[in-house]
């Protein structure tokens, strides 16, 4: 019920950023030009606007996840918001989930209204829309709720500015990493083999959530890891998520 | 019967700028607020007054020291839920309108739709907004802030409200209305326990003061025992009184035309005066002794200490 009222106006809140119309209009963008790309693309040009279209959700919807996540807690703070709201029977945990839930709800609506012109545009061409492109998305929205958490976790303690670089440091970190797993395949056995595992296991693999190939090139997805990559998801936010209450239960709000 | 607020030897400081640094804001704060008492906590800017108040409210974490609210430790729910806060120059959700930001808190408590309802009209009509219900709050003037920030603060209808700096800002209208329901607070049996620097206001209305200074507590009592019935000094004006034959009785403070007004430091020169002017043929204009205020105590502490 807290969370809810928290989550409610946490969402009535992020609907007014114009901010989120601005990234909304430029997803849209994003995936309306793919249509002249694929025009100009010699080959199949479904895949095109199929691989643009769902890059730009992805993309646009990151950047939504990190440019509110990380002002809307700083927000509270800031404007002093936060003095009356703890001062009620809320928790610390209660305020930090209802704030993630929110913004989820924010970012569900837009990833909603963004696939809704993606699947439109290539229902125009194809005529049929392949279930596999609504299990891309949903992993899309997946990642988004993870990225949101970080957001989150960032802006519990740190300004905007820094709680954005720091998120998309993440992003960036979390699509790179599995080039770990490569350069641990060929190092030598030693200590920067050692310490290579130790990053590949602690930092973001965000590639488990990346279906785009798959879809767009039609390969078969191994039906497992589904399953592993909505668990890796699930465990990984409520792990962040975990370590944004233990840092702001300690916080003095001076 | 327990205290409302038992706050003993509280302790905070703070570690701030680049290059760390300790402050120590409070340095061991002792008081009891009585259940039902208006508690007027005073203190120059910088004394610890809202540090004091956000430990009560657990916004921050006292190094030392215990906070009890009825009883209970201050960061129980159960304290919680008989307590109300208006901050200082109070920022809230500004698109949402009045009868929305109310529902928003009526929420944190869990109310039921009728009950919130019917709370939310009623607190509406306390304040003064009934006619404001569906205005956005960023078309509120600073004093409608200050009321409907009043009215968040009882929307769960607690029995101790905490207000901090509620009359700062305010036109001398707006000062009486909040001062207004303060006192009708006091007789709906709430205890209220306010900062303030407009000590005029908390003469009128606390109970009981504590005046803090340099995050100790310097000064605290009722309001009857600190401040003394004794006459400071007299003024006078007196006309129709040649001013050579004033001279000697009193320090002469201004001239205007046939007017002088006079500064009677020993009450028995007062009856002397008022022969003269008898025996003269004079006129008294005006008489006022003016007894030790809130702010001659307020003074002599801050500056002793």
């Amino acid at each position: 019920m807290k969370i809810g009222a928290i989550a409610g106006i946490t969402f009535k809140e992020a609907k007014r950023d114009r901010i989120l119309y601005l990234l909304f209009f430029f997803a849209a963008v994003g995936i309306i030009a793919s249509r002249i790309l694929a025009i100009l693309t010699v080959g199949d040009r479904v895949k095109i606007i199929k691989d643009v279209g769902l890059a730009s959700i992805s993309i646009f919807g990151v950047l939504m996840a990190v440019l509110i996540g990380t002002s809307l807690v700083y927000k509270e703070i800031d404007k002093k918001t936060i003095f009356t709201l703890l001062s009620k029977p809320l928790h610390r945990a209660q305020f930090i989930l209802g704030k993630f839930l929110g913004l989820v709800l924010t970012l569900f609506v837009m990833t909603v209204g963004m696939s809704l012109i993606f699947l439109v545009l290539v229902y125009l061409h194809t005529f049929r829309v392949e279930w596999t492109m609504l299990v891309a998305i949903a992993y899309i929205f997946l990642e988004l709720v993870l990225i949101t958490a970080v957001a989150i976790l960032f802006s519990s303690f740190s300004t905007p500015i820094l709680s954005s670089i720091f998120s998309l440091a993440f992003y960036l970190i979390g699509h790179l990493s599995w080039g770990l797993e490569l350069l641990i395949k060929k190092m030598k056995a030693g200590t920067g083999r050692v310490v290579a595992q130790f990053l590949y296991v602690f930092l973001p693999d965000l590639e488990n959530f990346n279906f785009k190939t798959e879809v767009v090139h039609n390969l078969p997805i191994p039906a497992g890891i589904f399953l592993y990559s909505l668990l890796y998801g699930l465990f990984y936010t409520a792990f962040i998520l975990a370590l944004a209450i233990l840092i702001f239960r300690r916080r003095d709000f001076i | 019967m327990a205290d409302a607020i038992r706050i003993e030897d509280l302790k905070k400081s703070f570690r701030l700028g680049f290059i760390p640094k300790t402050k120590e804001i409070l340095k061991g704060i002792s008081l009891a607020v009585k259940e039902g008492e208006i508690f007027g906590y005073l203190g120059p800017n910088g004394a610890g007054k809202t540090t004091t108040i956000k430990c009560l409210l657990g916004l921050i974490f006292p190094d030392a020291g215990t906070i009890e609210i009825f009883g209970q430790p201050h960061l129980s729910t159960r304290a919680r839920q008989n307590l109300g806060f208006l901050p200082e120059n109070p920022y809230f959700y500004d698109y949402l309108t009045a009868c929305e930001f109310l529902e928003f808190y009526a929420d944190l408590f869990g109310l039921g739709r009728s009950e919130r309802d019917a709370r939310i009209s009623r607190l509406l009509k306390l304040v003064g907004l009934e006619r404001a219900t569906s205005l956005q709050l960023r078309k509120f003037s600073r004093g409608m802030l200050q009321r409907i920030g009043l009215a968040q603060a009882l929307v769960n209808d607690p029995k101790l409200v905490i207000l901090d700096e509620p009359l700062g800002g305010l036109d001398p209208l707006g000062r009486k209305e909040i001062r207004d329901i303060i006192i009708r607070f006091k007789q709906e049996g709430k205890t209220v326990f306010f900062t303030s620097h407009i000590l005029q206001d908390i003469e009128m209305i606390c109970d009981h003061v504590a005046i803090i200074v340099g995050g100790r507590v310097v000064k605290q009592g009722a309001l009857q025992e600190l401040v003394s019935e004794k006459v400071l000094f007299t003024e006078i004006t007196v006309s129709g009184v040649p001013l050579e034959a004033l001279r000697g009785l009193g320090e002469s403070v201004s001239v205007q035309g046939e007017r002088v007004l006079l500064k009677i430091l020993e009450e028995g020169r007062v009856d002397d005066i008022l022969a003269l002017v008898r025996e003269k043929r004079g006129k008294v204009v005006s008489l006022s002794p003016r007894t030790e205020t809130l702010e001659d105590i307020f003074v002599g502490t801050v500056a002793g200490a």
